[in-house]
């Protein structure tokens, strides 16, 4: 089953794990077979939010909502359930400077 | 409960009610009957060998019996088999139903549990079968969905056992909200009926139903494993669980259950829950929680008045105190902490033991509590433990260097909206004759407090206090 791992980070952290340490982690996780795509994000300043409503579409510069931790990357991996999930989850290594939100993904009903 | 029951329109499952009452003696028996061969367990009642002559009304009693002793096992293995609780539960009902059909015509099976795991399964698969037949999935396809296990050995393995602990731990997840782990412990593991959780948790059932509905569908969604932990989180899991069963001793044990029966009642459902933890994970901590509610337990009796009003320890009649909770959780205490290091639950049962060996309040081994008190603060700081260990001290050396202890902890900021801390402070400074400071702390107190049975005991102290003011006019 498919989760997908949210890495969360504040901004004094951002830059407190070194970017070799995420790519050997993604690497140990790619040589497992659990890992399906992961990928790191600039940071929240470069954001732009996106919303139509009644057709008409407006861009607004920045997150969608004003956080303590903003969203830094994420991991899209396959487990066997949510303990497993977990456990890969506390690998990867911004987890000991900020939050990994861990959701299992669903299949769109027809 | 009876037979009419089980075989009734599917509601909520049969509580089990014998042996629950908080009796004195009902707790110094913890081991669960076993399922034992039929011939023996009529053994000694007035019913013949079942096997010769039988009544509709003694298999319905045995039928009752095994359905208290061992449905929340069954349940359990079922949940570990068919993958899915509510699926489960209605095999359960399905099993028992069949039980009453059956045993009447063919006996009663030699091993009653391993029949009842082993009809409910057959009947849940059946009914997948049959509910599918008309999608067209194929068999396979359909129990690999429902998560069946079709490993044939199941019926010897002895993960019978473990399976009311992958239910604990799995109900327990904290993945679950912390109410939502409890109405689900009290639910699936203890047997208890929705409406009874509402209303010991004063909550409304419609409220709680839906909570138990939305923790099983996270269950389901986010695949929560229906697992014993790994050794490595095995310390940190088992916390939680300890949590969730402490959660719900002290539910039961707060002032305000004193006038309903239901919520003392949690108190006995969650010792039976650590009974059942510490029969199937010995740990130290299990041993710990288990001894520190006997202890809280053994002074039930002498903590409220006829009026519901709180009696502090020190004036409690001591006679009224169950010397056989005392005994049984005083040697708990003992094996949890030679078990190993000592965790929270083992030190502060110990202390509870400290305070149950005094004969009276003035032969309170104050020593040894600080003594423990110094070891809890070490692997469990928090300032309502150094508080506590502030009136130890108190007691140990004196008025004035327990409330110093006081004053330091609220002057760093910590404990202000703390009733408790403002009530001992202004006990300790009401001995030592400091009596504007005890009015101004036991008014802070009273700010505080809403129950009614604690704010009628601050009132009482105040109102000794102006007493006391007048007399020396």
């Amino acid at each position: 089953m498919k989760y997908l791992c949210l890495v969360y980070l504040a901004k004094d952290k951002w830059h407190a794990v070194p970017d070799r340490e995420c790519a050997s982690c993604g690497s140990r996780m790619q040589a497992r077979g659990v890992l399906l795509a992961a990928e790191p994000l600039h940071p929240v300043e470069t954001a732009a939010t996106v919303r139509v409503r009644n057709n008409k579409v407006t861009v607004v510069d920045g997150p969608f909502a004003e956080t303590k931790e903003h969203l830094a990357g994420f991991y899209l991996i396959e487990a066997r359930d949510l303990n497993e999930a977990i456990g890969l989850a506390s690998q990867i290594p911004p987890a000991r400077e900020g939050s990994i939100e861990v959701r299992p993904v669903r299949e769109l009903k027809p | 409960m009876d037979i009419a029951q089980i075989l009734a329109p599917r509601s909520a499952p049969v509580r089990k009610r014998l042996s629950r009452r908080l009796t004195g003696r009902s707790f110094v028996q913890p081991q669960e009957k076993e399922a034992i061969p039929v011939k023996f367990a009529f053994a000694g009642r007035k019913v013949m060998s079942s096997w010769i002559v039988s009544t509709a009304d003694a298999f319905h009693q045995t039928i009752t019996e095994v359905y208290q002793s061992d449905s929340r096992r069954i349940l359990a293995t079922l949940i570990r088999l068919l993958g899915d609780f509510d699926v489960a539960e209605e095999a359960l009902h399905d099993a028992f139903r069949a039980a009453v059909e059956q045993w009447p015509r063919d006996g009663v099976p030699a091993n009653p549990r391993a029949w009842l795991v082993s009809t409910g399964r057959f009947k849940a698969i059946d009914g997948l079968r049959r509910r599918t037949r008309f999608d067209q999935l194929d068999e396979a396809a359909a129990a690999k969905e429902l998560g069946v296990d079709d490993d044939a050995a199941w019926a010897e393995r002895e993960s019978v056992e473990d399976d009311r602990l992958r239910l604990i731990f799995t109900c327990c997840h904290p993945a679950l909200p912390a109410d939502a782990q409890v109405a689900l412990t009290l639910r699936e593991v203890c047997g208890l009926t929705t409406e009874e959780i509402a209303h010991a948790f004063l909550t409304p059932a419609p409220t709680l139903a839906q909570r138990i509905v939305r923790a099983k569908g996270r269950i389901r969604a986010a695949r929560i494993p229906y697992q014993v932990p790994d050794a490595d989180e095995l310390p940190e899991r088992l916390e939680g669980v300890l949590r969730v069963i402490y959660l719900i001793f002290n539910e039961g044990y707060s002032a305000t259950s004193g006038q309903v029966p239901i919520r003392q009642d949690l108190s006995g459902e969650a010792i039976r829950l650590g009974r059942l933890l510490v029969q199937l994970l010995p740990e130290p901590e299990a041993f710990g929680l288990l001894s520190l509610m006997l202890l809280h337990e053994s002074r039930r009796r002498a903590r409220l008045s006829a009026a519901g009003d709180v009696i502090l320890l020190d004036d409690q009649d001591r006679s009224l105190w169950d010397r056989d909770l005392i005994a049984e959780g005083s040697a708990l205490a003992e094996r949890a902490l030679r078990a190993g290091p000592a965790g929270p639950y083992a030190i502060q049962a110990a202390i509870a033991a400290v305070h149950a060996e005094a004969a009276v309040p003035a032969a309170t081994d104050w020593r040894q509590i600080v003594g423990l008190y110094d070891a809890l603060l070490a692997i469990a700081p928090s300032p309502v433990v150094e508080l506590n260990r502030a009136v130890a001290v108190a007691m140990r050396d004196g008025p004035a260097a327990g409330v110093a202890l006081i004053e330091g902890i609220l002057r760093r900021g910590d404990l202000r909206d703390y009733r408790l801390a403002h009530a001992a402070h202004a006990d300790l400074c009401r001995r030592l004759g400091r009596d504007e400071d005890a009015r101004a702390s036991y008014e802070r107190a009273l700010a505080l407090t809403r129950q009614a049975a604690d704010r009628r005991f601050i009132e009482g102290r105040l109102g000794e206090l102006s007493n006391s003011r007048e007399s020396t006019d």
